[in-house]
C-alpha cells in the first residue's frame, strides 16, 4: 500500500511518541513498582467484621514491614468505618479496605489514592503521605440513594 | 501537501470527469429507496424521542447538582441519571446509527431485498420493545442502577430483559445490513466493495463481537440472579464482562462519525477521498483494537494482576495509529481541495473551505473537539495516571467531549442531509443558518460544562453523585462553584437540543419538498488500487479472536478460579 511521504513522517512521529510513552509508563510500572491498586486477596464479605484486620478498623502502627502504618477501612452503605483516619506526615501508609455490601469507591480528593472496593475483595495501596492537611475521602462509585453522603476524612498531621 | 500533487490531482480530476461524467450523474441522483427510507426513519424517530427525554434528564441533573434545585414528586437523582445514560448513551446512539447505516447500505450497495428489509424491521421492533420495557422499569424506580448496571445493585429482571432485547435486536438489524453487502460482493466478484458499506460491516462486526461479553453477563449472570433462580453473583466477572463490551461501545458510536468524515465530508466540500485503502486499513485496525482493551476501565480494581491491566493499556493505545491515519486523511482532503480552488500559502486552503455550509461546519467542529477529547482519553488510559481521575467528574467531562460533542455534532450535521433525503424535503438556507447557530451554542455550552467538569475532577469531585456538601468539607465548596458552571453549560446544551429538534421537525414535516443529496465522495483518481486482503474478513476475525483470547483468557480464568463468595442482590435506592 502506498503512503504519502508526509504521511510517513506523520506516522513515524506519532508511533515514535507512542512507543516512548509506553516505555515510560512501563518503566514506571515494572521498574519503579508504580502499579495501580491490584491486590488479589479475597474475603467473605458477609463476615468482614470477624476477620482480621477488618475486625479492628482504624490506623495502626506496624513494625518490620515495608510501610509504617496500616489504615484499615470498612465500607458499607453509606459510610466508612472509621469516619476519620489520622496519620503523621511523612509516614508510609498502606491503605487496606473492603466492602460489606455493594461496590463502593475510595477516593482521597486531591491525591492519587483511588481504589474500587468490591464485596469479596481486599483493596490495597501503599503510599507516602508527604503533605500536611485534611483530605476528604469520598465514595466515587454509585452505591445507592445515600451515595453522595458517604465520606470520611484523612488527616495528615504534624506530630510535633 | 505540495502544490505539485494538488495540481496533478486537479488535472487528473478533469480527465476523470470527462471519462466518467455519465456514472457521476447516476451517483449524484442515486436515492435511497422509499421503503428503505421508511425503516431508516423509524430508527431516527426513536433516536429523537430519546434525545428529547434524555436531554430533559440531563438538564435536571445539572440543575440538581448546582445545589439550587430539588426534584419534585419524589423523583430520585439517580433515577434521572439512569434515564440520561440509558437514553442518550445507548438508545439515541444505537438507533441513529442504525438509521444512518441502513440508509448508507441501501445508497451504496443498492436497495434492500424484501427479506433484508424485513430483517431490519424485525431488528427495529425488537430493539424498540426492549427500550420500552427497560424505560418503564426505570420510570417505576425499579432500576436506578445507571446505564452500567453494576451488580450487586439489583434491578428488576424486566430491565435486564429489555436491554437484552435491545442487543439482540441490534444483532438482527446488523445482519440485515450485512446481507445486502454480501449480496453486492456475490454480484460483483473480484471488485472492491463500496467503501461506505464496507465500513458499516466493519462497525457491525465489531459491535457483534463486543456485545457477546455483555450478553453473556446479562443472560448467564444478571437475569437468572434477578429472577431468583440463583442466589449469588460473581461481581468481578460481571464487571469484566461488562467492560469487554463497554469500551467497544464508544467505538461503535465513533465509527459512524468516521464514516461521515471519510466519505461524506469530501463530497460536501467538493474534494475527493484521500485514499480508499488507508480508510479501510484504519477501520480494520479499529475493529481489531476496540475490544481487547476493557480492563483500562478497571485499572483501580482489586482481583486483576497489574501486568494484565498493562497489556490491555498497550492494546488500548494502538488506536492511536488509526486515529493518526484518519486525522491525516481528513486534513489532506481539506488541503487538496483548498489548493485545487487556488489557495496560496501554507494555510491559505483553510479559507477555501465551505464554512457557511452546516453539513461541513457542524461535523468540523466535532473534529476539532476530538483533539482535546482524544488527549484526555490518553490520560484516562495511562495506567498510573488513571488513579488521579478514575471515577471523578473529569471522566464525565471527557466523554461529553468525545461522544456528546464529536459524535453528536457529526450526527447532527449528517441529519441535515440524511433526514431530508429520506423524507423528500430540502435543507433550506434558513435551516442551514439555524444549524450553524445550533452548533455554536452547543460548543459554547459544552466548553463551559466540560471544562468545569475536567477541573472539578482534577480536584477530586466524584462523578455520578447528587449535590452534597460532604459534611461541610472545604474542598466540596470549591467543587460546588464548578457545579454552578456545569449548570450554566448544561442549560445552553439543552437549548441546543431544542434548536436541533426544531430543525429535525422542519425537515420531517414542514420544509419544502424536493431532492436533497446523500453525498458520497469518490476516491482520488491517483489513488492506488485497494489490496484485496483488506476485505478478507475471515482473516481479520481470526486476528481479532486471537487478540481477545490473549488479552482476556487468563484474567477471566483467574477471576473465576479465585472467586470469593458471590453477592446477593441489593436495592439501595
Amino acid at each position: 500500500m502506498h503512503l504519502h511521504k508526509y504521511e510517513k513522517y506523520w506516522l513515524v512521529f506519532g508511533v515514535g511518541s507512542l512507543i516512548v510513552f509506553l516505555l515510560i509508563t512501563g518503566i514506571m510500572a515494572f521498574h519503579n513498582g508504580s502499579h495501580p491498586p491490584s491486590a488479589k486477596n479475597t474475603i467473605n464479605h458477609e463476615k468482614v467484621d470477624e476477620i482480621a484486620p477488618f475486625n479492628n478498623p482504624g490506623v495502626h502502627k506496624v513494625e518490620g514491614k515495608d510501610w509504617d502504618y496500616e489504615a484499615v477501612v470498612v465500607a458499607s452503605a453509606f459510610y466508612y468505618d472509621p469516619p476519620v483516619l489520622e496519620v503523621p506526615v511523612g509516614a508510609k501508609v498502606k491503605f487496606i479496605a473492603t466492602s460489606k455490601d455493594v461496590v463502593h469507591g475510595f477516593g482521597v480528593a486531591g491525591t492519587n489514592i483511588n481504589m474500587m472496593l468490591e464485596p469479596g475483595y481486599v483493596s490495597e495501596y501503599v503510599t507516602t503521605v508527604n503533605k500536611v492537611g485534611e483530605y476528604l475521602i469520598v465514595c466515587n462509585e454509585y452505591c445507592g440513594a445515600g451515595h453522595a453522603q458517604m465520606h470520611s476524612m484523612l488527616k495528615v498531621v504534624d506530630p510535633k | 501537501m505540495s502544490q505539485a500533487i494538488a495540481d496533478k490531482q486537479n488535472t487528473d480530476t478533469k480527465k476523470q470527469n470527462i471519462v466518467s461524467k455519465a456514472s457521476n450523474k447516476v451517483n449524484d441522483f442515486m436515492k435511497v429507496d422509499r421503503k428503505d427510507a421508511n425503516v431508516a426513519m423509524a430508527h431516527i424517530y426513536v433516536a429523537m424521542i430519546a434525545l428529547l427525554l434524555g436531554g430533559i434528564a440531563g438538564l435536571l441533573q445539572v440543575l440538581v447538582r448546582s445545589g439550587e434545585f430539588k426534584l419534585p414528586w419524589g423523583i430520585g437523582y439517580y433515577q434521572v441519571l439512569t434515564v440520561h445514560g440509558v437514553l442518550l448513551g445507548l438508545i439515541l446512539t444505537t438507533f441513529f446509527i442504525y438509521g444512518f447505516q441502513i440508509a448508507a447500505v441501501s445508497r451504496t450497495s443498492g436497495t434492500l431485498t424484501a427479506k433484508q428489509r424485513l430483517i431490519c424491521w424485525i431488528g427495529f421492533w425488537t430493539m424498540t420493545a426492549g427500550t420500552a420495557m427497560s424505560s418503564v422499569m426505570v420510570l417505576l424506580n425499579e432500576a436506578s442502577v445507571l446505564y452500567t448496571f453494576y451488580a450487586p445493585l439489583q434491578a428488576h429482571w424486566i430491565f435486564y430483559l429489555g436491554l437484552t432485547l435491545v442487543v439482540v435486536g441490534s444483532w438482527i438489524g446488523a445482519l440485515g445490513q450485512a446481507l445486502r453487502w454480501m449480496q453486492w460482493r456475490k454480484e460483483n466478484k473480484g471488485q472492491t466493495s463500496p467503501l461506505l458499506s464496507f465500513m458499516v460491516v466493519c462497525n457491525n462486526l465489531m459491535w457483534f463481537v463486543a456485545t457477546i461479553g455483555v450478553a453473556s453477563e446479562v443472560l448467564f449472570q444478571l437475569l437468572p440472579w434477578s429472577l431468583g433462580l440463583v442466589d449469588r453473583i460473581d461481581i468481578l466477572l460481571s464487571r469484566t464482562l461488562f467492560w469487554s463490551f463497554g469500551h467497544a461501545l464508544v467505538y461503535f458510536w465513533l465509527l459512524p462519525a468516521y464514516m461521515i468524515w471519510y466519505i461524506v465530508i469530501p463530497k460536501i466540500i467538493g474534494g475527493k477521498i484521500f485514499s480508499d485503502a488507508l480508510s479501510r486499513l484504519s477501520f480494520i485496525l479499529f475493529v481489531i483494537f476496540s475490544i481487547p482493551v476493557g480492563l483500562h476501565h478497571q485499572l483501580t480494581e482489586p482481583g486483576v494482576d497489574g501486568s494484565w491491566k498493562f497489556l490491555q493499556v498497550i492494546l488500548t493505545m494502538m488506536v492511536v495509529i488509526p486515529s493518526l491515519l484518519t486525522a491525516f486523511s481528513l486534513f489532506a482532503t481539506f488541503e487538496l481541495r483548498g489548493r485545487a480552488l487556488g489557495a496560496k500559502g501554507l494555510f491559505g486552503w483553510l479559507r477555501q473551505l465551505p464554512w457557511g455550509d452546516a453539513r461541513f461546519f457542524v461535523p468540523f467542529l466535532g473534529m476539532l473537539v476530538f483533539i482535546p477529547g482524544g488527549a484526555g482519553g490518553i490520560v484516562n488510559a495511562s495506567y498510573q495516571m488513571n488513579q488521579l481521575i478514575h471515577n471523578t467528574i473529569w471522566v464525565t467531562g471527557h466523554f461529553h467531549l468525545t461522544v456528546a460533542t464529536t459524535v453528536v455534532l457529526t450526527f447532527f450535521g449528517a441529519a441535515y442531509w440524511l433526514v431530508p433525503h429520506l423524507t423528500g424535503r430540502t435543507f433550506t438556507k434558513e435551516l442551514n443558518k439555524l444549524g450553524i447557530i445550533q452548533s455554536i451554542v452547543w460548543v459554547i455550552g459544552m466548553t463551559i460544562m466540560s471544562s468545569s467538569m475536567h477541573v472539578a475532577g482534577l480536584l477530586g469531585a466524584p462523578r455520578r453523585s447528587t449535590f452534597s456538601d460532604y459534611g461541610g468539607a472545604e474542598i466540596a465548596s470549591t467543587w460546588a462553584s464548578y457545579q454552578i458552571a456545569q449548570a450554566v453549560g448544561g442549560t445552553l446544551l439543552f437549548i441546543g437540543i431544542l434548536l436541533f429538534l426544531y430543525i429535525f421537525v422542519q425537515l420531517c414535516w414542514f420544509a419544502p419538498k424536493g431532492q436533497e443529496e446523500f453525498p458520497i465522495g469518490e476516491v482520488a483518481p491517483n489513488a492506488e488500487k485497494t489490496p484485496a486482503i483488506l476485505e478478507n474478513f475471515k482473516l481479520w476475525i481470526v486476528v481479532l479472536v486471537a487478540l481477545l483470547l490473549i488479552a482476556y483468557s487468563y484474567p477471566i480464568f483467574d477471576i473465576i478460579q479465585n472467586a470469593p463468595l458471590g453477592s446477593k442482590g441489593y436495592k439501595l435506592w
